[in-house]
């Protein structure tokens, strides 16, 4: 497959190494560490207003967590020798610790935390509901019916302590991806030791957004009123989060533009030329200032409901777009320029191939599958459940 | 390059040596060598290279390197009116049938060989998450083609642009040294085949090394040292202009 | 104490991931290979394999043992730096069984322009011609010698 070089290239680089399966990876990662760190403020930092995504954010982080190591997988020229990252895992690689903390993030925070929260839930489906559902609620009981007061409360209590911890474990799942990149000295325009904090604070964004849109969709979905006072408070905190993660990239391209090492003039260029759609286009006005201005109108102005549903939810579209296109510059722009900055490649991304198109979008739907299975078999809404009414915190 | 009749005698010796290890075919049959005796590098003299390409023909022969990727590559800088910092560098499929000649005429030129610099300090090896790429006792960075995942991680991280991923194999690769042939007494394939003697191997170790004269006689650099490798390639003759 | 009792659920929770834990370590323990780590983080025998790749070119003292008298003649010429495969090609075929792998006849009209085609970027001192002028089209062979390339006379032109 040919190729477009422009100027001079080393040989090797030709042919980018990491594809579109890359971007996603840490998008979707991105949106698992930002689903818990919205679904934390209600269970420890107390902000009440968000209660009602607090089960759905948790689904919605399990959900993406679930897919994250797929584009991974497909990626890996030997993905039957994954595993190996479990039993040799070398200590100065930042990309070695993944397994780990993958595994660490699923079983020992968020399972255990949705388990906690779900449980009085699970214990009463097992009970009343038949067939092949039963056999599931019961297997997930672990064996207790033990829903007493005492029990409920020691949940309660473990699950806090479940989410304290969840905060640096989210921080150190989307961090070590940020770092990954920004650890790579060859790269200067990964280099920097502001990478792991921009990969965090744009995955809280990007978490918060799709968790904001997942309960005004859910909420028409089943036509129910969505909760303006969550809404406003979720968009708050989007608002603030993003001026700090748009402030953070700013710092890092006016220090580039002012500093102006060796690496400069070709980076900028290709900045101005092959990242000048997805940069300055998509992920800085459509998908940074726009969603901004449109928040920051939310938080100055007093507008009516439909006014502010109807922002939040382009906001939010836009917001999602942005971020995404933000891993995509970080990734596909780190490799299109060359390493002696005397040319540029092209990324040529196949359609129906093992790293192409086509498995890009599959992946990004298949979070939304999953989440919608598992909201049948762990209704987020109190109203559906059995015992909506007596449900804990109401 | 010039030997002298006690060197040739030496080489002899041990390519008798080899040819019986060679012969016996199992690894084993070659466990006189003692890897913490050596510590390998190369010395590429820009003055001497005249693009021809041999060694990254060699190379491709010796090491079943496929066509479009480069264990090793020469390129081309033609420097107009002094402008170091702007060179115009070409490599037609790394040099491998040598170079057309350039359209533009005058200003400076010359030939630069490229490979893995088998840094003492590599970023590659720090950045594999298993341990299938990994420096030998005696200074040679390698690839466990046998474990590796195809991560890519260790390609992002090399600043020289040497490795890549071998589509037959799906595991990251690069120059080995040729560590089949220098565990055996012979010289890397690109360094036999070098019809100027530009690319000549070095044990830094060896004090019977005929280039540790050289070295101590004449001014040598790395490439990107900036990047702290501690990188074992040294260029004589190397310009400012080159990446 | 009471607290057990109500805890119930969370030893069982607790104990299902002791078992994936023990579980996780009996399979690292079958799957990890054998010897990792013992002289870095790598697998041993990885060495062992590197070592054993097979063979192209044989290196030049191999061709002394038999063309000792060819070798003698390049070792006094402008070639004597040329190793003998760098022209003749890998021919560990070759040393192994001389009588069968024959080398195949050089063509010095294809070979010799590999390295002495005129190109600026050539050292200035290096022989370099641009083939059709210099010869106009007659083998290279025909006037050179390949492993003594100096024609004699023109030396002796020069010295005078």
């Amino acid at each position: 497959m040919h190729v477009p070089v422009e100027g001079f290239m080393y040989p090797n680089e030709i042919e980018l190494q990491w594809s579109v399966l890359i971007v996603l990876y840490p998008f979707i990662t991105g949106l698992v560490a930002g689903a818990f760190i919205l679904a934390s403020l209600e269970r420890v930092f107390r902000v009440e207003a968000v209660k009602p995504t607090y089960r759905l954010a948790l689904l919605t982080a399990l959900a993406f967590l679930i897919v994250a190591p797929m584009p991974l997988q497909l990626h890996l020229g030997r993905p039957e020798r994954s595993f190996e990252m479990y039993l040799t895992p070398h200590r100065t690689s930042a990309m070695a610790m993944f397994g780990f903390v993958y595994l660490w993030y699923l079983l020992g925070v968020l399972v255990v935390e949705i388990w906690l929260e779900y449980r009085r839930d699970i214990v009463a489906l097992a009970q009343s509901s038949t067939g092949p559902k039963q056999w599931l609620y019961k297997v997930l009981t672990l064996g207790s019916y033990n829903v007493s007061e005492r029990a409920m409360q020691i949940d309660d209590k473990v699950g806090w302590i479940i989410t304290i911890i969840g905060i640096p474990s989210a921080f150190l799942l989307h961090g070590y991806v940020g770092f990954i990149f920004g650890s790579v000295k060859a790269n200067p325009w990964w280099s920097t030791p502001l990478m792991p904090v921009v990969f965090l604070f744009s995955a809280m964004v990007s978490g918060i957004a799709v968790v904001m849109l997942l309960y005004m969709l859910t909420c028409r979905l089943r036509r129910t009123p969505i909760d303006m006072r969550c809404v406003d408070t979720i968009a708050m905190y989007l608002f603030y989060t993003f001026l700090i993660d748009f402030t953070l990239e700013m710092v890092d391209l006016i220090h580039r533009i002012y500093e102006s090492d060796e690496s400069f003039r070709s980076l900028d260029f290709m900045v101005h030329t092959k990242l000048y759609f997805s940069q300055i286009v998509l992920q800085i006005l459509v998908g940074t200032v726009t969603p901004l201005a449109l928040l920051a109108i939310t938080q100055l102005v007093r507008l009516p409901e439909l006014t502010r549903k109807r922002i939040y939810s382009f906001a939010g579209v836009l917001t999602m777009i942005g971020i995404f296109a933000m891993r995509w510059n970080v990734v596909i722009g780190g490799q299109l320029f060359s390493k002696s900055f005397l040319g540029y490649t092209t990324y040529k991304m196949g359609f129906v191939t093992r790293e192409g198109l086509l498995p890009a979008i599959a992946l990004s739907i298949l979070p939304f599958i999953i989440l919608w299975v598992l909201v049948k078999i762990l209704p987020p809404w109190h109203e559906e459940t059995a015992l909506g009414q007596a449900a804990h915190g109401d | 390059m010039s030997m002298t009749r006690r060197h040739f005698l030496l080489l002899t010796a041990v390519a008798a040596a080899a040819w019986d290890s060679i012969i016996a075919g199992t690894p084993e049959a070659a466990s006189s060598y003692n890897a913490s005796n050596h510590w390998y590098g190369m010395l590429i003299n820009i003055e001497e290279c005249i693009g021809c390409g041999s060694c990254v023909r060699a190379c491709q022969l010796e090491n079943n390197v496929p066509d479009g990727f480069y264990r090793t590559w020469v390129e081309r800088y033609h420097i107009e009116d002094w402008q170091v910092e702007s060179p115009t560098v070409d490599s037609p499929d790394g040099g491998k049938n040598g170079f057309p000649e350039l359209k533009e005429t005058g200003g400076k030129n010359f030939f630069v060989p490229k490979l893995c610099n088998h840094c003492a300090d590599s970023p590659c090896t720090q950045v594999c998450p298993v341990g299938a790429t990994f420096h030998t006792p005696d200074g040679v960075v390698l690839v466990d083609s046998k474990y590796c995942l195809g991560c890519r991680y260790c390609i992002q991280a090399c600043p020289y642009g040497c490795r890549f991923l071998n589509p037959t194999t799906n595991t990251a690769e690069k120059c080995s040294l040729c560590y089949h042939r220098i565990t055996k007494g012979l010289t890397t394939a690109c360094c036999e085949n070098c019809p100027t003697g530009a690319r000549q191997l070095v044990d830094f170790k060896n004090p019977k090394d005929p280039i540790h004269e050289f070295l101590k006689t004449h001014s040598v650099q790395v490439l990107k040292p900036y990047m702290a490798t501690k990188a074992k390639v040294d260029y004589y003759g190397l310009d400012g202009s080159v990446r | 104490m009471k607290d057990l009792k109500d805890g119930g659920h969370l030893l069982r929770l607790a104990a299902v991931f002791v078992v994936v834990f023990v579980a996780f370590l009996i399979a690292r323990a079958a799957l990890v290979p054998k010897g990792f780590g013992k002289y870095g983080h790598y697998r041993p025998e990885a060495l062992a394999e590197a070592m054993d790749k097979p063979l192209h070119y044989a290196g030049h003292e191999a061709c002394a043992d038999c063309h000792s008298d060819i070798v003698e003649v390049k070792s006094t010429g402008k070639h004597k730096g040329v190793n003998c495969e760098s022209c003749h090609g890998p021919q560990e075929k070759h040393v192994e069984d001389p009588a069968s792998v024959v080398p195949a006849k050089l063509e010095a009209t294809s070979l010799c322009p590999r390295c002495h085609t005129a190109n600026a970027a050539k050292p200035k001192n290096f022989p370099q011609v641009v083939p059709e002028d210099h010869s106009g089209g007659v083998a290279c062979d025909t006037c050179h010698k390949p492993h003594s390339p100096v024609i004699e006379a023109d030396t002796a032109e020069v010295k005078k």
